[in-house]
């Protein structure tokens, strides 16, 4: 923890009607790192990185940017501060080619006109650096692969020199080789120096790239994992509240079994 | 038995032994990063040209070939059944005749390119003429002026329709629908008691059709900007590729393109000479066309177009203002229609009533479709316009000189139009199996 948080969440809560969808969240993002976020269905990832991503203005709670407090209520602000986020549905058109795709309402021109050789060149030292490889990159996104989109839209998200990348569900729909190949991505981005947030359900996804997990549980924090110190089953237990139900809640009453368990979280 | 046990033994043998070579193989691509076999990269030179145009043929991307073919067809028939066909006052005439609808096709073509359809570019072409006529010829309004009003007239409609269609969210089909019969009942009222209002004599509208650049040199000068125009454009992209290490096109290639570009110019330079000489009305419409082109493919607001045409709510997200996109879009549509109803207007001799109603409308949306540009989004090209729109004329020109009545020209349109969309949903369909939109 020597490292100061590029990214800090303190106290976040929000509420959609009736509905309190994160109450009192803490969230620190460290630089170089890859952090997961997981939960149940319902647990308030989506909405905690809404939040991060200007889409649904925190109600209460105070968001730190490298150390200073900062407002986020749009996306534009997000985006300016260098907060890149990269949905589940990818946001790309299928029609555009590859470097469009990457520069999309970003584009490097004269006047209005476009520069596509200088934005093609950015486009092929991109994603040489990050070792991605796809058939060419003057050919329309729909010809690619799932896990060749993928890749496209997290380059996409690095155009503007991003601190912090979120990504949601990267792997969902991917098969095994796809999945390894995003995999290797997130570590990429790691060593560049970038914070990545990573929205997973797929808990071997996250034991191989993640350094630390952070567990939502009802729109609560349920505690930060080391990834290298935690077993699978403990993160399991958070997720699902396996260490705090009746059964777990009647132990600590009757015995000590549960608060062990309360110790080692 | 015994044999049958023996072969079932055999290819059980065999398949492991299959299969661990196919696997590795499998395992390969991903350990050595050199370079991976599956990707399909266009090899340098002429060699690799042909290859990736072979490869385009075959996943369904036929771009303008059909079109191409199709023109090359219409004219062998009809010049086999009349020799006048391919003369140089026929050619001549079909030139003019395919500005007005052509330049109406074109703001078609960049309301398909926004996966939409306008339906009211007849009845605004009708009320641009009406406007004008109105204005210059029974108020005594300067004709220039009057001219400008008209194609304004067009533009403040156009922008009408893309106000509601995006703004308000009622679908364009009916925004279009309501403005097609709304519109001709404007056109309609402002020719008043009149029924037609002619052109008269050296007025601009009469000069937009009529004008023909007599000397020959106008049509072989053309020529020769254009084609230089075209082969300097190819060779500094190809060098300023070279210079940022780049792929570029081979000079084989640029050669060809040159070469093909050259004929086409020359051959219709000297056709045009041996007639009238140049047309100003084919004039206009190649720098409509070469203007729309350079904006749809080489601005950010052509790339704006095509993404709002393939994923609004991508291009939302990356900070395009999709509204603006397409409320500007039908307000191109609406001024190239009216535009393009002047050049009607040019033809006819005057404004009427109904210029532009009838199959003005179906004619110029086919023009569109028949050239290649889709009517789901996102996939087209400006010059769609010109072919399409010189199908459907050579059509009409070819089955005039044979005296055919008019009932025939709409079935035969008809049947080409069902055709070129039969081709665009036939190659869709292989693109999808080829992994292409």
């Amino acid at each position: 923890m020597a490292k100061e948080a590029v990214l800090a969440l303190r106290g976040i809560s929000k509420r959609f009607g009736a509905v309190q969808a994160l109450t009192d969240v803490d969230l620190e993002v460290l630089p170089g790192e890859v952090i997961a976020l997981v939960g149940d269905n319902g647990a308030g990832k989506s909405t905690l990185v809404k939040t991060i991503a200007g889409v649904h203005p925190i109600d209460d709670g105070t968001i730190e940017w490298q150390g200073g407090p900062v407002a986020i209520n749009r996306p534009h602000d997000a985006q300016d501060l260098g907060i890149a986020t990269v949905y589940q549905d990818l946001a790309l058109c299928d029609n555009l080619d590859v470097v469009a795709n990457l520069f999309l309402g970003n584009e490097a021109r004269h006047a209005a006109v476009l520069d596509e050789i200088a934005m093609e060149k950015r486009a092929m030292e991109l994603l040489d650096t990050l070792s991605i490889r796809i058939p060419s990159v003057r050919i329309p996104v729909a010809s690619l692969s799932g896990g060749q989109r993928q890749v496209v839209a997290i380059a996409r998200a690095l155009i503007g020199d991003p601190k912090v990348v979120i990504l949601d569900e990267p792997t969902a729909a991917l098969g095994v080789e796809q999945t390894a190949q995003v995999l290797d991505l997130v570590e990429r981005l790691r060593e560049r120096g970038l914070a990545v947030i990573l929205i997973s359900h797929n808990m071997a996804d996250v034991q191989a790239v993640a350094d630390r997990v952070a567990v939502l549980r009802l729109g609560r924090n349920n505690g930060v994992f080391d990834v290298a110190t935690t077993s699978h089953e403990e993160v399991i237990a958070a997720i699902t509240g396996a260490s705090d139900n009746a059964v777990t809640r009647r132990q600590a009453r009757t015995g000590t079994a549960g608060l062990e368990k309360e110790a080692a979280k | 038995m015994s044999d049958t046990v023996d072969k079932e033994r055999g290819t059980e043998t065999a398949n492991p032994e299959g299969a661990a070579p196919a696997d590795g193989d499998a395992v390969a691509p991903g350990a050595a990063p050199v370079v991976d076999p599956r990707l399909l990269v266009r090899e340098q030179g002429f060699a690799g040209y042909l290859t990736d145009f072979k490869r385009r043929v075959r996943g369904g991307e036929l771009g303008s070939l059909p079109v191409i073919l199709g023109l090359i067809i219409i004219a062998v028939i009809f010049q086999s059944l009349n020799e006048n066909f391919l003369s140089a006052g026929s050619v001549s005439d079909i030139g003019v005749y395919i500005a007005g609808t052509g330049i109406m096709a074109t703001g078609i073509v960049f309301v398909l390119l926004l996966g939409e359809i306008d339906l009211s570019v007849g009845s605004v072409a009708g009320v641009g003429a009406a406007v004008w006529a109105v204005l210059s010829v029974t108020n005594g309004v300067n004709d220039w002026l009057s001219v400008v009003i008209a194609i304004f007239a067009g533009l403040v409609i156009g922008t009408l329709h893309g106000f509601f269609f995006a703004r308000v969210g009622v679908p364009a089909f009916v925004v279009t629908l309501a403005g097609f019969l709304g519109w001709s009942g404007l056109q309609i009222w402002l020719m008043g008691s009149e029924g037609s209002i002619n052109t008269p004599e050296g007025s601009v509208v009469e000069d937009l059709t009529g004008y023909y650049f007599e000397d020959i040199a106008a049509a072989y000068g053309l020529a020769v900007v254009s084609v230089l125009a075209y082969a300097a454009a190819l060779l500094v992209d190809a060098k300023r590729r070279r210079a940022a290490r780049l792929p570029s096109r081979p000079v084989s290639e640029i050669v060809v393109r040159t070469a093909v570009m050259a004929v086409v110019a020359f051959v219709a330079a000297y056709v045009l000479n041996q007639s009238r000489g140049l047309p100003l009305a084919l004039v206009i419409f190649l720098a409509v066309l070469v203007i729309a082109d350079f904006a749809v493919r080489r601005t950010t607001y052509g790339r704006q177009i095509f993404a709002v045409g393939g994923n609004a709510e991508a291009a939302r997200r990356a900070g395009i203002n999709v509204e603006w996109v397409r409320i500007s879009v039908f307000g191109i549509a609406g001024m190239l229609a009216a535009f393009g109803g002047l050049f009607i207007a040019s033809l006819s001799g005057g404004a009427t009533k109904s210029l532009g109603a009838g199959n003005t409308l179906m004619n110029v949306i086919a023009a569109a479709v028949i050239g290649g540009t889709s009517l789901f989004g996102g996939r087209g090209k400006i010059w769609s316009a010109l072919l399409g729109i010189l199908v459907i004329q050579s059509i009409q020109q070819g089955l005039n000189l044979l005296g055919m009545a008019s009932e025939i020209q709409y079935m035969i349109t008809g049947a080409v139009l069902l055709a070129a969309v039969v081709i665009d949903s036939v190659s869709r369909r292989t693109q999808k199996t080829a992994g292409r939109t």
